[in-house]
């Protein structure tokens, strides 16, 4: 059966880039479907600690730094945009965030990186070294271990859930079209058009974005695109709700506006495995407890794992094919942050629009070594 | 509004305290059971809407039994038996963030 709503573009992958990427294509009036698998897909949207951050990002990589950046600049006014048009308030809260340090040289390091990134990008980069005076007057309940911390202005945080929602709602409200708990089996570029066939349904657009996280692996080479990405497991912790005490995100702890302290930061490469362990729950408890030792006598309600999708170098694949025009991949590990520039320069650029300058670096070629 | 359902069996009462009035209960109640008995409900407000809530399950699953007892907060008091001199509080909204140990 083919759909024979006229299409400008199909996109693949409902998580928070690929909705990023089609509420922006719909925002500028394309008429897009969005295909999307259920549940029991690998949802790194659905799990991941809303952050949205700068500091440490973009070592050695300016045009990343700058791109990044960009977005966490950009995003006050996204979310003002979302809570306009979707009524859905995203939570964010963009004070700055702090990277807490556990002993001097580790305070020596993340300084010394971001003074790096400062020269690298040229100057403009914001940032702050604090000693264990000066955090405890930005953050009063940090514990005896923590030496200092970095802090950064530009940092946030949102409820990555409600990130979702609010996109999902605003590409509906945009006349985007979502079809949840579809898998795509083939996809075949024609006369200028891609057909995607779902099952027995066939779906005809002539433009193709990949955004299907770990999916786009497979999905990439079908239009002569390639997405090298890998999982790699986060897993977090959450905790009942707690009056407010921390109005500052870390790496490794955020309380969120409804008062619930989130902890993670993990990172481990077990392939497609989604579980938990004592191991790395226990760790990732010790290390808030250490930073805040009032969290001693708060209880957990909830863990989870969740895989991050990450190429080689974890920089983002941002690509155009060659031999298949028309067909995009989009994928990189900080969905949240990059969504405000996924569903404006990037979806731009997607429509026929010039490429960011900063993205130029980021075809997959790259890994060809 | 509740009362047990086997009224014969003689028990020692304990006699522990609810936002400082004193209650009796039967020794080997819940804490739950004994609040209920005592007429408090509502036992809290929740963190986000403020909405009233009151023990559901009474077997450890629905977390909306939760008080603060002895200085431990959000204890579920379907889980833990009455004991003399207890001290019971009931919650409004979020836990405070201070250490309670």
């Amino acid at each position: 059966m083919r759909q024979h709503t006229e299409l400008d573009t199909l996109v693949i992958g409902g998580g928070v880039v690929g909705m990023a990427v089609a509420y922006g294509l719909a925002r500028a009036g394309e008429r897009v479907r969005l295909l999307d698998e259920g549940d029991d897909a690998f949802r790194a949207a659905r799990g991941n600690f809303g952050l949205v951050w700068v500091q440490g990002k973009g070592l050695d990589h300016p045009a990343y730094a700058r791109w990044n950046m960009a977005a966490a600049r950009q995003w006050p006014a996204f979310a003002r945009e979302l809570a306009e048009r979707t009524g859905i308030d995203v939570e964010l809260s963009q004070i700055g965030g702090l990277i807490m340090c556990l002993s001097d040289a580790e305070l020596a390091k993340r300084a010394g990186n971001l003074e790096a990134v400062r020269q690298q990008i040229g100057g403009h980069y914001p940032y702050e070294v604090l000693n264990r005076t000066q955090l405890r007057a930005l953050s009063p309940f940090v514990g005896p271990e923590v030496s200092g911390a970095v802090f950064c202005p530009l940092d946030g945080h949102v409820s990555p859930l409600r990130l979702l929602r609010a996109l999902f709602q605003g590409f509906a409200n945009l006349g985007g079209e979502l079809l949840p708990g579809v898998h795509v089996d083939a996809i075949e570029h024609r006369s200028g058009e891609f057909r995607v066939r779902t099952g027995a349904t066939e779906h005809v657009a002539g433009k193709l974005v990949l955004a299907a996280g770990l999916g786009n692996r497979a999905l990439a080479p079908l239009v002569g695109l390639e997405a090298p990405v890998q999982p790699l497991r986060g897993q977090i912790l959450v905790t009942e709700r707690v009056q407010p005490f921390l109005r500052h995100p870390s790496l490794h702890v955020r309380q969120t506006g409804e008062g619930v302290v989130q902890l993670g930061d993990s990172k481990e490469d077990v392939g497609l495995d989604d579980g938990t362990t004592l191991a790395q729950l226990a760790r990732i408890a010790d290390r808030a407890i250490r930073c805040f030792p009032l969290l001693k006598s708060v209880n957990v309600v909830r863990t989870w794992g969740a895989l991050r999708v990450m190429s080689p170098d974890g920089f983002p694949i941002y690509q155009a094919s060659t031999s298949c025009p028309g067909a995009f991949v989009v994928t990189c590990h900080s969905g949240v942050t990059l969504a405000s520039q996924h569903a404006g320069p990037l979806a731009d650029w997607i429509r026929g629009g010039p490429e960011p300058a900063d993205i130029t670096g980021f075809k997959a070629e790259r890994f060809h070594v | 509004m509740f009362r047990p359902i086997e009224p014969t069996l003689a028990r020692q009462t304990v006699l522990l305290q609810v936002q400082g009035r004193p209650i009796t209960a039967r020794e080997g109640d819940t804490l739950a059971i004994a609040l209920l008995n005592a007429g408090v409900v509502p036992f809290r407000q929740t963190p986000v809407s403020g909405q009233p809530r009151a023990p559901l399950c009474l077997m450890g699953v629905c977390f909306d039994c939760l008080v603060e007892v002895d200085g431990r907060q959000n204890v579920q008091s379907c889980m833990v038996e009455v004991s003399e001199g207890m001290q019971v509080r009931l919650q409004s909204g979020a836990r405070r963030a201070e250490d309670a140990a």
